[in-house]
């Protein structure tokens, strides 16, 4: 999963996409996943982080994680839906 | 080092002014205890999912409908309306309070008996009494409120086998002004039909009629409507009075006041919606008091209020199953509970609050219930917070119609649990076990054995 490499991130969770104008809000772990995908970490790095970080277990993370991305893919955030 | 909480991600797209649409203010705090009662111990004790009724609320609703009413009228008798929640332990809390009993089948009335009420003090509604049954109401001396044409003869045929002289009411149906008219209960005011029917009553002579009754509808937010019931039941009790010289003891005007939950549809919040106990009685009192009854004429008011007396008392503990996100990006949660015992979720957007702490980030969100069909939707769209496997919640406002009209189907009813007003739960009803499905059950000889 790549992000499209201009969108904004506040430390609040506000999350802009200045190529549509679209804004959306993430909750503060929502926030850190986007910023490890901004900084091209692999998903097996942001489960180590995440899993080091937070009280839970490896199956309930990756089954969010997977959720999560798909979530971010449907909003158009993924690079694949970037235009150059 | 300790671990943060884990709150699974989230990401909601922000439409402004839009902003909010669904989640309203209230269902963003979570509930964790009901009257001193952990939601989570309740559950550990009794299952989930539960019925938990609050004996408090009950009896504080009640006093405040009642107070309502007798500030503005010398003479009012509140009747419980069995169909509402006939659990024994609830009906015997409203009859402490003061209230008859309100029927409308051989079941319910002999519930009534079973709870210990005179039979003088029950009053025996709608359109399925059967001779026997409405034998016993004459022979109790009960309220026997006739439906159709048919009942009045039967009870006139009874009356001449019998000593007792039955004590009868009508129904009477009326255009209020709200759509749909309840036309198919009792006898209409426009066309005559209800003054033929009280004429061959008073004519016959076999019967005392003493009250005239009316249910307008149910979930009425307009208390005009019940200005001009009580305006036509009165004209009515003046002509009786006038043509026949009896006087009517009492005016039953039914239930139907709305309760503080939110329609489907409706824009505004059922609390903000719903008219409060003063205004119903403003509107009833009012007429009444101006119908020009004499001095010393005035009848007694009866009121069968059911929902607007129960439902804020009520609520249902469940908890979550699974998560799942549709096709469309929606989040989708799935409840130990669904519509086989939340009816009422065909009506209502019924307010669900989690019963453990959790962020202000919610998603758009469909509850669903765990039956296996389409149709078991508890919230087509709330914004709700992320609630994880065995998470448990709260749902607001389900003491009506929901421990009556609850199905048996694909699972057993769950148990309710009532908290006194020393904050002591007690099990009032228990949760059912195969046997309680089974029991009924005959197997013919031949297919004992399935032979596989
Ligand atoms: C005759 C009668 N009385 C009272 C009630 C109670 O009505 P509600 O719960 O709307 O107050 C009903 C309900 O349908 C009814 O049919």
């Amino acid at each position: 999963m790549k992000l499209k490499k201009n969108i904004a991130l506040s430390d609040t969770g506000f999350v802009f996409d200045p190529s549509n104008g679209n804004s959306f809000s993430t909750n503060p772990i929502g926030l850190e996943i986007i910023q490890l995908l901004k900084q091209n970490k692999t998903q097996s790095e942001i489960e180590t982080k995440i899993l080091s970080t937070y009280e839970v277990d490896k199956n309930t993370f990756e089954k969010d994680y997977y959720d999560f991305v798909n979530m971010l893919g449907k909003l158009k955030l993924n690079a694949a839906d970037e235009k150059d | 080092m300790k671990k943060v909480q884990y709150e699974r991600p989230v990401i909601q797209r922000l439409n402004v002014g839009l902003m909010n649409k669904y989640g309203s203010r209230t269902e963003f705090t979570p509930v964790t205890q009901i009257d001193g009662n952990a939601v989570a111990q309740l559950i550990t004790q009794y299952g989930s999912p539960l019925f938990v009724i609050s004996e408090r609320t009950i009896r504080q609703t009640y006093r405040q409908a009642n107070r309502a009413f007798k500030t503005r009228y010398p003479k009012v008798q509140f009747a419980w309306s069995y169909k509402t929640n006939y659990i024994n332990a609830v009906c015997n809390v409203f009859h402490q309070e003061g209230s008859w009993a309100e029927v409308v089948s051989g079941f319910e009335y002999s519930k009534a008996i079973y709870n210990g009420v005179p039979g003088n003090k029950i009053i025996f509604n709608g359109p399925d009494k059967s001779a026997e049954e409405l034998k016993l109401a004459i022979e109790n001396n009960s309220l026997i409120h006739i439906d159709n044409l048919d009942e009045l003869y039967t009870i006139n045929d009874l009356a001449s086998t019998l000593t007792k002289r039955p004590r009868v009411a009508i129904r009477v149906n009326m255009d209020t002004g709200v759509y749909p008219m309840w036309d198919r209960f009792g006898f209409n005011y426009e066309n005559g039909e209800a003054l033929d029917a009280i004429n061959k009553i008073v004519l016959n002579n076999n019967m005392d009629l003493v009250g005239l009754h009316c249910h307008i509808g149910t979930f009425m937010l307009t208390p005009s409507a019940y200005a001009i019931a009580a305006t036509k039941l009165s004209e009515l009790a003046i002509s009786i009075q006038k043509k026949h010289k009896k006087s009517i003891e009492y005016i039953d005007m039914g239930g139907g006041f709305a309760s503080h939950n939110t329609l489907k549809g409706s824009y505004l919040q059922g609390i903000d919606a719903s008219p409060g106990f003063d205004q119903y009685a403003e509107a009833i009192c009012t007429s009444l008091l101006n119908a020009g009854f004499s001095e010393g004429e005035l009848p007694l008011l009866i009121l069968e209020t059911g929902r607007a007396l129960i439902d804020e008392a009520g609520y249902l503990l469940g908890s979550v199953i699974s998560n799942k996100r549709l096709s469309d990006g929606r989040r989708a949660t799935i409840m130990d509970f669904g519509v086989n015992i939340l009816f009422t979720s065909f009506w209502y957007n019924h307010k669900i609050s989690p019963a453990q702490p959790f962020s202000q980030y919610t998603e758009d969100t469909v509850i669903y219930g765990p039956l296996c069909m389409n149709i078991d939707v508890v919230r087509e769209n709330i914004a709700f917070p992320a609630l994880k496997k065995n998470d448990q919640v709260v749902v607001h406002t389900v003491g009506a119609y929901n421990m009556t009209q609850w199905m048996q189907f694909i699972a057993m009813r769950p148990a309710v649990v009532l908290i006194d007003m020393n904050d002591k739960p007690h099990l009032i009803r228990k949760r059912e076990n195969i046997n309680s499905v089974q029991n009924e059950e005959v197997m013919p000889d031949y297919l004992k054995d399935c032979l596989l």
